[in-house]
């Protein structure tokens, strides 16, 4: 165990290595000069040069590469070309918006995915079977930020036009100043991340339910006597959510990276909308900071996904 | 999964794979065939793609038609004397959008981006994952573990976000968002046929094949490949609206089909900002796309289950 544990972990720092290079790398063959976005385009030359040095643009790649690489390792991501603030703070600053975005959607996509996938494998073939199939496949379809913008037209336009302000249209409200605006302003954003995902967990539910169902200790349950609720749940579904632990992990990993399309279809200041501004403005430093946040979130899910598999399940064996 | 495919009657993929051709018996992709046939949903979801590539072929025809061009301005009759979309009408039957061109001829050629797109990205992909997952799986050692690494590498990189950063440095065109598109759908491809490589390169009758002298390439493509035709078509029906959805997005960030080229993506991206005055401008790109994706889903559910009959007859055992 531990010594997978340290395999993974080299090879996680391999990636996020791999990951900052490769950014970087982009962003200097880019035809784009940050020092001329920052100086403004009527900026003298001398200006130019001196924000270039200021940035650090005036030496070699190599050279502001082994100094981002040096600030990397005492957690310091540098200074955003733009916002004149280090990038960790402004990455701490986005976090709680996309946790809170993140940890509500999982809750309602677990409490739909898994209830309906329990409800539709218990009766195959039956009619709310197949209107859970329809459900799956419609998520399954459904582009993002299509159900945000149907949610928004929906809950937050026709319901002002009715004279109904109950959901806003947008914005955040942080936790600790105003929990139940917090809740009001998030409720859709939660939806619109959690129906869209639901359809998987409904499918894996389902699809791993039907599995176990079929095997021998199922039937010595049932033939025990032991009431259906109790083979169901207690003995089912218990061995049928190993599936369902594992695309949590790696779901986990990557919304906490940002839920970009719906941070930006609710104007929800996460990590997701600060990606994509700090693409627009070409802010190199905030980008890599993010993109390694990410990354390192994804990494970290699958190692305790991986490590939570052998503890679940003895059969899997670590190598 | 046990099914071989070495007798094949009459089916156009297993000849083109240049497969023998025996009188008698059907193998696994005619009875499949033979299901699918028979599945009323598939026939529906079938119908509506070629539907849908049938628009999209004709979208210079439908234009003439309507006597309507895709990025045609209709100033006088297209928008409201307050310069507003002007609804469904006679002349403009899906409405207009915020420059007052014509919202349905749009959708119409916005087919064909979406399904050029979709489809081309996928058959990279797919084609990618096909080649480096099988010499994975089924040379092993060195080469097995490098590739292998490289697939796990891929697929921890935050995708849409990485996406994001190289289509705005490289700047926004419909084959970057291709190439974009394949490059992070190949991995999982990849690690699929390795799996099922893997496994089938221990099977009797491939130690059979090189007792009798064959050679790594002729296992490879003659042994191996037809086994795997039937996950890859799944796969890759599958993986059609999840390619789809991905440039509409990219498109909808503004970072995949750039205007005047209409796509499904950016139009509704335009919309963001008249929805609470013209539906018609959301609503119709909406319903293509989710039609779209959802008929893909459909037919793909439709090959896997034709394709693996087993989980089927378990359901309907209980």
């Amino acid at each position: 165990m531990l010594r997978f544990l340290i395999r993974r972990f080299l090879f996680g720092a391999l990636v996020l290595w791999l990951v900052s290079v490769s950014v970087f790398v982009l962003f200097f063959v880019a035809p784009h000069d940050p020092a001329r976005l920052v100086a403004g385009r009527l900026a003298s030359p001398d200006t130019l040069a001196l924000v270039r040095h200021r940035l650090g643009l005036d030496q070699p790649v190599v050279d502001q590469y082994r100094h981002f690489l040096g600030g990397l390792l005492h957690g310091d991501l540098g200074y955003s070309y733009y916002n004149s603030e280090p990038v960790r703070s402004l990455l701490f600053g986005r976090l709680p918006v996309t946790i809170s975005l993140a940890l509500g959607a999982v809750v309602i996509w677990l409490v739909i995915g898994i209830g309906v996938g329990v409800v539709s494998a218990r009766r195959p073939r039956s009619a709310t079977d197949r209107a859970a199939t329809v459900f799956v496949l419609t998520g399954l379809s459904t582009p993002t930020f299509l159900l945000g913008l149907m949610l928004l037209y929906v809950f937050f336009f026709r319901l002002h036009l009715a004279g109904f302000d109950w959901f806003p249209g947008g914005g955040y409200v942080p936790f600790t100043q105003d929990p139940a605006g917090w809740a009001q302003h998030l409720i859709l954003p939660w939806l619109t991340v959690a129906i869209v995902s639901a359809a998987t967990y409904t499918r894996l539910t389902r699809t791993s339910l039907l599995e176990v169902f079929s095997q021998d200790y199922i039937r010595t349950a049932r033939a025990k006597g032991l009431s259906e609720r109790r083979v169901v749940y207690r003995h089912g579904l218990r061995s049928a959510l190993t599936p369902v632990v594992t695309q949590l992990g790696i779901d986990i990993g990557a919304l906490l990276g940002g839920a970009i399309v719906t941070e930006n279809v609710f104007g929800l200041p996460g990590l997701g909308q600060l990606a994509v501004q700090s693409v627009t403005t070409q802010d190199l430093p905030v980008i890599i900071g993010i993109v390694l946040l990410a990354a390192l979130f994804i990494i970290v899910a699958n190692i305790v996904v991986d490590a939570l598999y052998a503890m679940l399940d003895p059969r899997v064996r670590l190598n | 999964m046990t099914a071989q495919l070495g007798a094949v009657a009459d089916t156009p993929a297993a000849e083109s794979a240049g497969l023998p051709t025996p009188i008698a018996g059907r193998g696994q992709l005619a009875l499949a065939w033979s299901r699918l046939r028979k599945d009323r949903m598939a026939l529906l979801a079938g119908t509506v793609i070629l539907l849908l590539v049938a628009i999209a072929l004709a979208a210079p025809l439908i234009a003439q038609v309507t006597g309507h061009q895709p990025d045609e301005q209709f100033r006088q009759t297209g928008l409201t004397s307050a310069g507003l979309p002007v609804g469904p009408s006679r002349e403009f039957w899906f409405g207009t959008d915020n420059l007052g061109r014509d919202v349905f001829i749009r959708v119409v050629y916005g087919a064909r981006i979406s399904l050029l797109v979709g489809v081309l990205s996928t058959i990279l992909a797919v084609a990618a994952g096909l080649v480096i997952g099988l010499a994975a799986g089924y040379l092993g050692g060195a080469v097995d573990s490098t590739l292998a690494r490289f697939m796990d590498l891929v697929l921890s990189f935050p995708l849409l976000l990485f996406a994001i950063a190289l289509v705005s440095v490289v700047g926004p065109s419909v084959p970057l968002a291709i190439l974009v598109i394949a490059f992070f759908s190949w991995a999982a491809v990849g690690r699929i046929v390795r799996g099922l490589a893997l496994s089938i390169k221990e099977r009797e009758y491939i130690e059979a094949a090189r007792a009798l002298g064959a050679g790594n390439r002729r296992i490879m493509l003659i042994e191996v490949l037809p086994n795997l035709v039937a996950p890859v078509i799944v796969y890759t029906t599958l993986l059609i609206p999840i390619a789809i959805v991905f440039e509409a997005t990219l498109s909808f960030l503004g970072l995949g089909v750039l205007p005047p080229t209409p796509s499904w993506g950016n139009m509704l991206s335009d919309s963001l900002q008249y929805y609470q005055v013209a539906w018609w401008f959301v609503l119709f790109p909406g319903l293509a796309l989710l039609l779209t994706t959802l008929a893909f889903n459909l037919f793909g559910d439709s090959v896997r289950d034709a394709l693996h009959p087993s989980t089927t007859h378990l359901a309907g055992t209980r």
